[in-house]
């Protein structure tokens, strides 16, 4: 797929592309990008991916993470709902993420630009579609730059007391 | 942290890669990134020079930690980790990039965003692999039993194969007997065997052998435990037989005043009663009481059978038993149903008579079926004149299944073969195209063609009793066009056959869910890798053969119940498996007992020690899901290999390139290596 030129979609991206992170479960939508590949099902090259054995291993810490340090959004894909490989971590996934779109909305993330989705291991026709939605999607919102409206939230480099208190060590 | 040493090794994967990614360019960036020794690119990773090139550094250069930037890890990390471990690393502190799959592949018109994309991806590996730790894999003992579940031909294969080895098997069945739908066909092509002659014996001996435990009647509710240990609750539904009592003599069904029809041996094209054997070679010969249809259980009265049974066999009261195994292995079998042909409403199945199904035309020519082996119009005297048969129904059509049946094509030139020699109609197959790429397929094909069959190309479009040219009275009209004259054909005919698609069962995607495996969209299970590991499935010890997996043929079905069986007879012969050490553990230290790990657990692996007031994982039942990791409040729970601050590494590497410089420098805590 030729790279598109997304500032034609919004001008604010001038100079860059939109940053995707992506969240794919070992067993399922994993494996259904490397489907996608086999398969040579062109998609953006916006997607940046990293593997978890399951979304309900997703720790919402994860979600803000990738926005702090400069994606534009977070997909995050498990099994499809009842096919889960641990019979329910995409519905703790569910639980989660619902809540932490309704979070981030406070914090000036539009909920679109973290979204969940599913793909068999046999759909890597599904994930490339999903990938691309929200490309398109992100590509319309425009960058998050949200490290810039973060900054007064919560210190870029955080100090060894709040990493304690953070990560109970 | 600092005399950690990583190797970053790009692979070119031939042209797949480096067609697409500028690998010589990832590679040197790599070289850039902080604790990188070294960075080199190179034409096959995965080949033995690819792999003793990590091996020569590892000793060379002291590398502690290694990237390989190729295919994905489903495909080769495997092969990676034995390479770090004959170097002498642990094999846990590699990390696979997936530059292939996930980037060279899907963004071929775009070396620079595939080449920027592939950066991210090794920015990653390099990040997290600095995180990881060492690992032991955990040794699981494999029991020695398998659990075989379907009996048709496939599983019957895999269970006299395993059992002549000399090992344990448990086979369950669904239907009172085994042997699946061969049992119902009457040929097979294209030798054109007697199929019950060729299945009987076998089933025989499925139901003799010393090594066969035989669960017919009997369905699998529930499956816990891994590969070499799983606990699999086994549902053996009330036959209502004492099947210990009986002879299988036959005066209980003789006498049995219901009269059912029969929908699954004899396809809803005759009758059985309440109390039956489904057909005369059926194993075990028991038969059983279907409580559905049983004039007993409707009225409370009748008991025919259990007065006319000389050993006393007849147990009305007998209940459904609950049978748990212990296994090592499981082989699913579980085989296909028929496409609904009511689904097209234009062929008129279910409305017109005389329009059969394939399986009804299979039970009607064979001789131990409804009519003897006569092939007759729905009134069950009159022979046909012209049979049309048309392929492809619910087959490659975008509306039902767009794949392929396998089978269908050589079903319907073989039913062709049959109509000739029983009643010298003549025979119109329509086909959209005829595939026969079998060994005597073709040949056959070629047969067929000689016998006199009329093969016409083109997918009919509609079978109707309208009548509108002389000579089409009371007949069934197929339309069609012909595709190889180019005109649209009626063709009047007197009983139309529809080659109906394999479909996986109803509940497939229920029982994949139930062993812990994937189906694809259609249903059918998936495979391990569709090419180099067709019977082994993503979870270890769990392996699929026939139907079950995709629509397949008797000597498909029979070569892949050969090879699970064999891919299981492997696993007993090790005697012991190493299992991936990804589970979570619970620093007892930290934990404040709030017990909210407890319940989330799906496998309930996490007790809660009372005494101490904490939580704990009990490795043996965690899979590694990671749910407790996310969800603990006090962070304390760690997911191995895939720690928090591993993935934390991993995202601020797959953003490299939006980090600034100073960021950069604090998060990765030390300074560029030399660029190689």
């Amino acid at each position: 797929m030729p790279e598109k030129n997304y500032s034609e979609i919004n001008p604010a991206w001038e100079g860059r592309k939109p940053v995707i992170v992506g969240f794919l479960c070992n067993w399922c939508s994993y494996r259904a990008a490397d489907l996608a590949g086999t398969s040579r099902f062109g998609y953006p090259a916006t997607l940046r991916d990293i593997r978890i054995m399951c979304t309900g291993r997703l720790d919402p810490t994860f979600v803000i993470k990738a926005l702090r340090e400069g994606a534009d959004g977070v997909l995050v894909m498990g099994c499809h709902p009842h096919q889960c490989h641990y019979d329910e971590g995409n519905y703790k996934a569910m639980r989660r993420m619902a809540l932490l779109r309704r979070t981030l909305a406070q914090l000036g993330v539009h909920p679109d630009r973290v979204q969940l989705g599913w793909a068999s291991a046999a759909q890597g026709a599904l994930f490339t579609e999903t990938v691309t939605a929200m490309t398109e999607r992100i590509a319309e919102l425009g960058p998050l730059e949200w490290r810039d409206t973060i900054e007064d939230i919560a210190p870029r480099t955080p100090s060894p007391e709040i990493e304690e208190v953070a990560h109970g060590k | 942290m600092t005399e950690e040493k990583v190797g970053v090794y790009v692979c070119h994967c031939g042209h797949n890669i480096a067609g697409t990614v500028d690998v010589e360019d990832v590679a040197e960036w790599a070289a850039g990134m902080p604790n990188v020794a070294i960075s080199r690119d190179y034409k096959f990773m995965c080949s033995s020079l690819g792999q003793e090139l990590v091996e020569e550094d590892v000793k060379e250069y002291g590398l502690t930690r290694i990237v390989v930037a190729a295919c994905s890890p489903h495909m080769h990390e495997p092969t990676f980790r034995r390479a770090c471990e004959r170097a002498g690393l642990n094999p846990y502190l590699f990390e696979m990039a997936n530059i292939r799959e996930h980037a060279s592949w899907v963004h071929t018109d775009d070396i620079n965003a595939a080449t920027e994309k592939a950066k991210a991806i090794v920015g990653g590996s390099i990040r997290r692999v600095m995180e990881l730790e060492p690992l032991e894999p955990f040794i699981a003992e494999i029991n020695e039993p398998t659990l075989v579940v379907g009996g048709g031909i496939a599983g019957i294969n895999t269970a006299l194969e395993i059992a002549n080895a000399g090992h344990p098997v448990y086979m369950v069945e669904r239907e009172p007997s085994i042997g699946g739908h061969m049992a119902q066909l009457d040929k097979t092509f294209p030798t054109l065997d007697c199929s019950a002659c060729i299945l009987t014996p076998k089933m025989f001996d499925v139901g003799n052998h010393p090594n066969i435990t035989l669960m017919t009647y009997s369905e699998v509710e529930q499956v816990d435990g891994y590969v070499g240990n799983f606990t699999v609750r086994v549902r053996k539904k009330a036959r209502k037989i004492i099947t210990d009592l009986c002879t299988g003599c036959g005066d209980c069904w003789s006498r049995c005043p219901a009269k059912v029809v029969d929908d699954v041996y004899e396809a809803g094209l005759g009758y059985r009663t309440a109390i039956y054997r489904p057909f005369p070679q059926a194993v075990p010969k028991y038969p059983v009481i279907d409580v559905d249809t049983c004039i007993y259980y409707e009225k409370g009265t009748c008991k025919a059978c259990q007065k006319f049974c000389p050993t006393d066999a007849i147990d009305f009261d007998q209940e459904d038993e609950i049978v748990v195994l212990n296994v090592g292995n499981i082989v699913l079998a579980t085989g296909y149903k028929l496409f609904d042909a009511r689904k097209v409403p234009q062929y008129g199945y279910g409305r017109l008579a005389n329009v059969f199904t394939s399986m009804e035309f299979e039970r009607m020519v064979n001789a131990s079926g409804p009519t003897g082996g006569k092939v007759l119009l729905r009134d069950g005297v009159t022979e046909p004149q012209t049979v049309g048969i048309i392929h492809c129904v619910g087959s490659r059509d975008r509306s039902y299944n767009q794949y392929c049946s396998n089978t269908c094509c050589m079903a319907a030139l073989k039913f062709a073969h049959l109509v000739k020699e029983r009643t010298g109609a003549e025979i119109y197959n329509f086909y959209i195209d005829i595939r026969t790429p079998s060994k005597n397929y073709e040949e056959f094909y070629h047969r067929i063609l000689e016998e006199g069959a009329h093969l016409i190309r083109g997918r009919a479009a509609e079978v109707t009793d309208a009548a509108r040219l002389p000579g089409e009275e009371g007949k069934l009209i197929i339309q069609a066009e012909d595709t190889l004259i180019g005109k649209q054909r009626r063709i009047p005919v007197d009983m139309v056959v529809l080659m109906a698609a394999m479909e996986p069962y109803d509940d497939a995607v229920e029982v994949s869910h139930r062993f812990g495996i994937g189906c694809s969209e259609a249903g059918f299970f998936t495979e391990k890798h569709p090419k180099l590991d067709p019977v082994a499935t993503m979870t270890d010890g769990v392996f699929i053969a026939g139907a079950c997996a995709g629509p397949k043929d008797i000597p498909e079905s029979v070569e892949q119940g050969a090879a699970a069986a064999a891919r299981v007879l492997t696993l007993i012969g090790q005697g012991e498996i190493e299992i991936e050490p990804i589970r979570a553990t619970i620093d007892e230290d930290r934990c404040s007992g709030c017990r909210i790990c407890n319940n989330l657990c799906p496998y309930s692996a996490i007790e809660f020690v009372e005494d101490l007031g904490v939580s704990r994982v009990n490795p043996a039942l965690c899979k590694g899901c990671g749910t407790c990791v996310a969800a603990c409040p006090s962070q304390v729970i760690e997911g191995q290999h895939f720690t928090f601050d591993s993935i934390m590494a991993q995202i601020e590497g797959v953003l490299y390139d939006r980090m600034e410089d100073t960021e950069r420098v604090t998060y990765l805590g030390s300074q560029p290596a030399e660029a190689k």
